[in-house]
């Protein structure tokens, strides 16, 4: 079980969760610091480490639309926490999957920041309200690489095997 | 059962008789594209061959181009840092389609593709860019993915497990009345499907408006499909293809088309009549808040924004220069013009476009990404308005979280420069 920390809009882009203007700024280790840079008391609290790990971000629909910015995956891995959203856009989703964040699509998800939840293989449970909410499953095409535990180890053993 | 074109690439490009809508493909990788952000793709790759005892080299460096446009010259030690790292990683690895910060062969990604006739029609192009998807102008099926996918392209040479897309069919007709053009289809179309409506789907255009389209039109409208969500845009290859290539990217070889069979399957068919479209604009701060221009004229603007891999061609800049030709910027309005890329900018200089700009007031700058994405010269003031031609309006985009941003086409944002207001071109 874990807390919601924040619960967002609809069509959160990589815009509001890694600015453009850090793109040049690049390695997972330094990434974390400009998490959701403009929202500046969420950017404060995440560099406090307010917040234990696998706390939740709630998103609505089309999470992560626009840029293919892969830092806007690794700043919020790194701060180890999870999303659940109603809608995931796809090049963000392929991001997390490849980089190993955590991310939950669930098409009905009510929230707010506070709740705990409990994310089971098929539901998510809303502990603050008594609701269950059921979530769909990541793409099957992205099993291998999340059984490989990213698209960096997953890759590597194609490579291998092909010799 | 037919395929649409999308279907024939990945068929094609897989080894496969067919595919179907859902298939998990291995795609043979033709084109792979990145940016500055090639110095992130480096870093993952040389983590893929780690503890391997295998020779990190990429598997085709002919099939690698690497443009740098996004802050261009360097804006920052960390960016030039980055820009060294790269050019050393491009001698190493013999990579040829390198485009460096030169006033020659420079330009952005998006522009530089095409016009060196590194894309051709029936194409797997992947390209660590969201706007990517502005290359299936060409016929080929282009798409963004992120970096670390981008190394497991340049490790294996294949895109892995993409699952094959649904097909939306965009089927436009008519003739643009004046002032209005590719621009204001693209953004009206994202209204109607709003920005997440093309998630994981494609957009083929068909239908006679976008056969007359020229190539630099066709790649605005594709450029902006993702803003709908599409994992790619496609306009099937025809005659105007083969012309773009011939004539204006020097191909000499033979440029076959794949085109869509007759009964290939659709999950959606949009039909557009383009005869009476007015002037659309997207208002902040999502891409899908569009409104047709009357709606909002009059808005007081502190920036014009010509320019972009989305408006920064040589037509538009002809269209923009025409309007603004022996008038003046407004006083209290600044304009910001940047071609899309260095052959873009000598030919306008060449017409005399630059001159007009300048004589304006309008200030000209290099060919980039700079200032859509807000990350190089041209950010905004707080609470200030800019009219932009560029593609997305998200909040802080233009570098400014108080700022707002109006997305438009190229005449209309040369209409308003005048007046220091958002100006319908039909009237000015």
């Amino acid at each position: 079980m874990a807390k919601v920390i924040i619960k967002l809009e609809n069509d959160i882009s990589t815009d509001d969760i890694y600015p453009g203007r850090f793109m040049a700024t690049v390695l997972p280790s330094e990434t974390p610091q400009f998490a959701f840079f403009d929202r500046t008391e969420f950017n404060a609290q995440l560099k406090a480490k307010a917040f234990p790990a696998g706390s939740i971000i709630v998103g609505g629909e089309n999470f992560g639309c626009g840029s293919s910015r892969e830092q806007a995956c690794s700043t919020l891995k790194g701060h180890e926490v999870a999303v659940v959203a109603r809608s995931i856009s796809r090049i963000f989703l392929q991001n997390a999957i490849n980089l190993g964040l955590q991310v939950v699509l669930c098409p009905g998800i009510e929230a707010s920041e506070g709740d705990d939840l409990e994310i089971t293989a098929t539901q998510v449970l809303n502990r603050a309200t008594g609701q269950a909410y059921d979530l769909v499953q990541l793409p099957a095409a992205r099993k291998g690489i999340m059984d490989a535990g990213g698209l960096i180890p997953y890759t590597r053993a194609r490579l291998m095997a092909k010799g | 059962m037919g395929m649409t074109v999308v279907e024939k690439i990945l068929a094609r490009a897989a080894g496969l008789p067919a595919v179907k809508v859902g298939d998990v493909v291995e795609p043979q990788v033709d084109l792979a594209m990145s940016h500055e952000n090639a110095a992130l793709v480096i870093n993952q790759f040389q983590e893929v061959f780690q503890g391997t005892g295998i020779e990190p080299k990429v598997w085709d460096p002919s099939r690698i181009a690497i443009i740098f446009d996004h802050r261009v010259p360097a804006e920052s030690p960390k960016t030039a840092t980055n820009h060294k790292k790269i050019r050393g990683f491009v001698a190493a690895n013999g990579i040829t389609k390198f485009h460096d910060v030169r006033g020659d062969v420079g330009g952005i990604c998006h522009q530089i593709l095409p016009e060196y006739g590194y894309v051709r029609p029936g194409f797997v192009v992947v390209g660590t860019d969201s706007h990517t998807t502005s290359h299936g102008a060409l016929g080929a099926f282009s798409f963004g993915i992120g970096a670390t996918e981008m190394a497991s392209a340049w490790s294996l040479g294949i895109a892995v497990n993409i699952e094959v897309p649904a097909t939306i069919k965009v089927v436009v007709e008519g003739d643009f009345p004046p002032m209005v053009g590719p621009k204001d289809l693209i953004l009206h179309l994202i209204g109607k499907l709003t920005a997440q409506g093309a998630n994981y789907k494609v957009l083929e255009f068909h239908g006679g408006t976008i056969r007359r389209m020229s190539t630099s039109g066709r790649i605005a409208i594709c450029n902006m499909s993702v803003e709908a969500g599409a994992t790619s845009g496609i306009v099937p290859g025809d005659e105007e293809t083969v012309r773009y290539l011939r004539e204006e990217a020097g191909v000499t070889d033979a440029v076959p088309c794949v085109t869509p069979d007759a009964d290939a399957t659709y999950v959606q068919t949009v039909e557009i009549d383009v005869s009476h479209l007015e002037p659309q604009i997207a208002c902040p701060h999502m891409v899908d808040n569009v409104k047709p221009i009357g709606q909002v004229l009059g808005t007081k603007v502190q920036q014009i924004v010509i320019g972009s891999c989305t408006n920064g061609r040589l037509d538009d800049l002809a269209d923009a220069a025409a309007i603004l030709r022996g008038k003046k910027v407004a006083q209290g309005t600044r304009m910001l013009v940047f071609p899309a890329s260095s052959k873009i900018f000598a030919k306008a200089l060449d017409l005399g476009y630059i001159h007009d700009f300048m004589k304006a007031g309008a200030v000209v700058m290099n060919s980039g990404c700079g200032p859509c994405l807000g990350v190089h010269e041209g950010a905004l003031g707080d609470h200030e308005v800019a009219l932009s031609t560029t593609n997305r309006n998200f909040k802080g985009r233009m570098g400014n979280p108080t700022g707002e941003v109006y997305l438009c086409s190229p005449v209309v944002a040369a209409a308003s420069a005048i007046t220091g207001v958002i100006t319908d071109p039909r009237k000015g």
